[in-house]
């Protein structure tokens, strides 16, 4: 995990940030030299996790080779926001795959790469949890069966957004989605179904997988670098609200996302080889509540009755994962 | 170089001498072959500078091949049957884009029923999905047409199946000639994408386009196959002048100079066709018979040309359009718009059924008398068919269909043909 | 052109057979045709492969329906599977075995061709004693090249050698010569019987 140490220049506050950092210690997206890889003008809404999340990865990597990156993106809202033609916000080369195939085209471009003996060209390939745990998963597997070298990155606003918040294998237990109504026995997505694709990454002892979220943007992008210094197959996961889709504030963003990893609901944690090497100790744990009132997908669960049973089950949930990933 | 070959090594030998630098594999029957010698020649470094890439399924083989091709690498896969329709969504992906991929069509028949053999089926599914299509008559010309097929896909930047019948051409030992590697480099140079992602010069592709320039681009899919209707020719053309032979181009006329009937078909069954020309022509009878080798662009003034003078043309076709009738019937019908002429369709060979010389003798002689329907089946078991229809008369839950008829039909491996 | 049958189950080398005899063909500046029938290869069913050989190019694509000599690899097969539908009346008949036509229930059909075209030939014995393998394919190629005079013995073997390397080509070569002799030695007797 990033860790720095830093010096108080400033008494009497608790101000830290980069301007008070040796300049190799900054954050990419601080330094004038970033490459903005995906560039203004885009059409994302406002408060969009995974702008700001692609945004940041993307120019970490593009810092850590010297500005050789290609990218291949899944059919999705990043890819749709991105490209209104005739614009385009990318700077760097960047492919549309189709929905499902993101990896194994991504896996066609770093053959392309090794076959023209450009070692130095790396490949990312892009998808949201739709086309990643879905659609995308069997190329997914593909790919990392194969330990292709590529970094897979997934922006998981958990559920298919583009197409107007339709359920998807990420959707957590309760969350209110067009195709899981907030009504019935069990009101939103139902409990006992969904995947961890992390960990499933990890079960395919590919050299690096990683949690990250835009609550720790600093994290996100030192695990993108690490990322890139490494050969074969890497899938960094990273948790994005969606404002839209959450029905949450455009600018609770990185709250809500803070909210998720302090609740212990998402995990930040890396893995080599199939063994976690690292995870992120929480700060300042907060109950669940804290996290899902900020979101109108859980409305129903509050109100003059709430509904504690279900709220009390999703707390199981994140004390397991406290347990299990050992957050505490 | 002759050699007595298999016509998938044959196919192999010929693909890995235009220096592909990706090949992509997921095995299916019947080309299985072909990828498996082109992993040999990687393997054994007789093929050089190329990453060979077993996949996990066709829609990644070809997705595989998107992205190797998007980032300019010449670029090669081959499926058939079911494959190609894992794989639909990239197919139209690829031509969309533009993509010079070459791709192998073992023809095979679609189930269900579940079948391995050689019909159309496959390659006749996804005949409009913005691919050239070639056939091959021969393992000769199945080496050849991926030499041509590599040439064509780069000009133009479309990519192009060449459809070789499975197990009767792709299993077939027969003499090919092998060219040569510096004969094969003359003919065709290295790989020049029009598009390409690059790092020195960043673009974008593949982008959402709306009404206001969907129409336009796929237009310009259009105008390159008609395009190919001029390079087709021309390359062959080209290729005859450096090899020596004969192989590609539009369509292949046998025997129709005087001809009151006309055959027309596509792939290996030109052969025994040409046999049964032969003895229809012993017996007296004007009869000829047309290969058409490019099926996708099809081009219909070529097949006009050749047509228009006779008083019925038949086509031979291995696919059936379930519902109404031929398929490659249609396109030739429309070569032949206000030309009065008896057409007729004979659907056969359908799952593998053979296609012999005797019953195209039959067929030819019924032909010459007029006595075709417009529609015909070749060597169709009526009898298995009404007794089928009797038992599905008899009880609602009759049972399967196929399973109903192999029952029938009896043990096949005591039987010849 | 003559057209070759033959019958063998799965996993006896019946496709080999038939991808030799044509390259056997090939070597001797002829063109030809092979082929297996195309079912599930599962070892123990019964398969067939046809080789077609002329000295112009050959067109058709039809299994052989019509064979000019038939080489049976598994007698087994024999009252099984309708082996002998099509043969041409003068054909060739070669088995696999070590009993005569008329201890395998053929003596009917052994009267209707001429008798130096019929020849059983011990080829899995040859095999195993050359070979160390009951592969009898190779064997039997040299059987057909005495009983038809269709190629010549060297063609054979060059085409058993390219297939299968070194010793066990050798092997398999030697084993082709044995039962070449054998069948010769055969129809020889019956010639003079």
């Amino acid at each position: 995990m990033a860790v720095q140490d830093i010096k108080f220049y400033q008494t009497g506050t608790f101000t830290v940030g980069n301007r008070l950092l040796g300049e190799h210690e900054r954050s990419v997206q601080s330094d004038m030299r970033r490459t903005n890889s995906l560039n203004s003008g885009h059409r994302a809404c406002q408060g969009c996790g995974e702008a700001l999340g692609a945004r940041y990865a993307i120019d970490a990597a593009m810092h850590a080779t010297n500005d050789r990156v290609m990218a291949v993106n899944a059919t999705g809202c990043l890819e749709v926001f991105s490209t209104p033609y005739p614009e385009t916000s990318w700077q760097i080369p960047w492919i549309h795959s189709l929905f499902g195939n993101a990896a194994a085209v991504a896996s066609g471009v770093a053959a392309a790469m090794r076959a023209k003996g450009r070692k130095d060209v790396r490949v990312i390939a892009q998808g949201g949890d739709g086309g990643t745990t879905d659609i995308g998963f069997g190329c997914l597997s593909g790919m990392f069966e194969r330990n292709d070298d590529v970094l897979y990155i997934c922006y998981d606003n958990e559920a298919y957004m583009n197409t107007g918040v339709q359920r998807s294998s990420a959707t957590p237990p309760a969350a209110r989605t067009a195709t899981t109504m907030a009504v019935g026995d069990e009101p939103g997505n139902t409990f006992g179904t969904g995947k961890n694709v992390p960990v499933i990454a990890m079960a395919h002892y590919i050299p690096f997988v990683a949690t990250a979220s835009v609550a720790n943007l600093r994290d996100l992008e030192d695990k993108v670098t690490r990322a890139m210094a490494i050969e074969g197959s890497r899938y960094i996961h990273i948790h994005v609200p969606c404002p839209l889709g959450w029905g949450s504030a455009p600018a609770d963003t990185i709250k809500v996302a803070r909210m998720a990893v302090e609740s212990g609901l998402f995990p930040l944690f890396e893995a080599e080889q199939g063994e976690i090497t690292a995870r992120y100790k929480l700060r300042r744990r907060v109950p669940v509540e804290e996290y899902l009132k900020l979101q109108r997908r859980y409305a129903h669960l509050f109100g003059k009755n709430p509904d504690t049973e279900t709220i009390a089950r999703i707390q199981a949930i994140a004390d397991k994962n406290i347990r299990m990933f050992g957050l505490e | 170089m002759l050699k007595q070959i298999e016509g998938s090594q044959a196919i192999a030998e010929a693909v890995a001498l235009c220096r592909p630098q990706v090949i992509c594999a997921y095995p299916i029957t019947p080309q299985t072959h072909i990828v498996e010698g082109l992993g040999e020649m990687v393997k054994s470094g007789e093929l050089e500078g190329c990453e060979f890439i077993n996949v996990e399924s066709e829609f990644a083989a070809l997705s595989v091949a998107i992205g190797s091709s998007a980032a300019g690498v010449r670029s090669y896969t081959a499926t058939a049957s079911q494959g190609i329709l894992y794989m639909a969504e990239a197919v139209y992906n690829a031509s969309g884009l533009g993509l010079p991929i070459v791709m192998t069509i073992g023809n095979r028949a679609i189930g269900a029923p579940i079948n391995i053999w050689n019909d159309h089926s496959d390659s006749m599914a996804l005949r409009d999905a913005g691919w050239i299509q070639l056939y091959a008559e021969t393992n000769q010309e199945a080496a050849d047409l991926h030499i041509q097929a590599f040439r064509l896909a780069e000009e133009l930047s479309v990519p192009v199946m060449v459809c070789v019948d499975g197990f009767i051409l792709t299993h077939a030992y027969e003499r090919v000639d092998i060219p040569t590697q510096a004969d094969v480099d003359a003919y065709l140079p290295p790989f020049e994408p029009v598009q390409v992602l690059d790092v020195a010069q960043p673009v974008s592709m593949g982008a959402m386009v709306g009404p206001e320039a969907f129409f336009e681009v796929r237009y310009l899919q259009h105008h390159k196959q008609e395009r190919a209707l001029e390079r087709i020719p021309a390359l062959a053309k080209e290729f005859k002048e450096r090899f020596g032979r004969d192989s590609g181009g539009l369509v292949r006329s046998y025997r129709c100079e005087d001809a009151e009937t006309i055959v027309v078909a596509l792939g290996s069954v030109n052969g025994t066709l040409k046999e049964a020309v032969d003895e229809m022509r012993e017996r007296g009878e004007k009869v000829g018979s047309v290969a058409i080798v490019s099926f996708r662009p099809f081009p219909l003034d070529a097949v006009r040309d050749v047509l228009k003078g006779a008083k019925r043309v038949v086509v031979l076709e291995k696919c059936l359009a379930v519902g109404v009738g031929g398929i490659v019937s249609d396109d030739v019908r429309k070569a032949l718009s206000g030309i009065a002429l008896a057409g007729h369709t004979v659907i056969a060979g359908l799952g593998g059924r053979a296609i012999t010389r005797t019953s195209l003798v039959e067929m030819l002689e019924r032909a010459t008398k007029d006595e075709l329907k417009l529609l015909e089946f070749l060597d169709l078991r009526w009898d298995v068919i009404d007794r089928e229809l009797a038992r599905e008369k008899s009880a609602r839950r009759a049972g399967p269909t196929a399973e109903n008829i192999l029952r029938d039909v009896g043990p096949v491996a005591a039987r010849i043909g | 052109m003559f057209q070759v049958r033959i019958h063998g189950r799965g996993g006896q080398g019946v496709v080999s057979a038939a991808e030799m005899l044509s390259v056997a063909a090939f070597d001797e500046g002829r063109f030809a045709q092979a082929f297996p029938s195309f079912g599930s290869e599962r070892m123990g069913a019964p398969v067939m492969a046809f080789c077609r050989i002329d000295t112009r190019e050959i067109r058709l694509r039809e299994p052989v329906m019509r064979p000019d000599a038939l080489i049976v690899q598994d007698a087994t097969l024999l009252h099984q599977v309708d082996i002998f539908s099509g043969l041409a009346p003068d054909g060739y008949i070669l088995i696999n075995s070590t009993r005569s036509f008329e201890e395998l229930g053929l003596g009917e059909l052994r009267a209707r061709y001429p008798h130096d075209h019929l020849c059983c030939v011990p080829a899995t014995e040859i095999a195993m004693e050359h070979v160390g393998r009951p592969l009898p394919n190779a064997a039997l190629l040299g059987g057909f090249a005495a009983i038809t005079g269709q190629l010549q013995f060297e063609s054979v073997a060059g085409a058993i050698r390219a297939k299968f390397p070194g010793k066990v080509g050798e092997g398999n070569a030697r084993a082709a010569r044995a039962a070449f002799e054998a069948v010769l030695k055969s129809i020889a007797q019956e010639a003079h019987a």
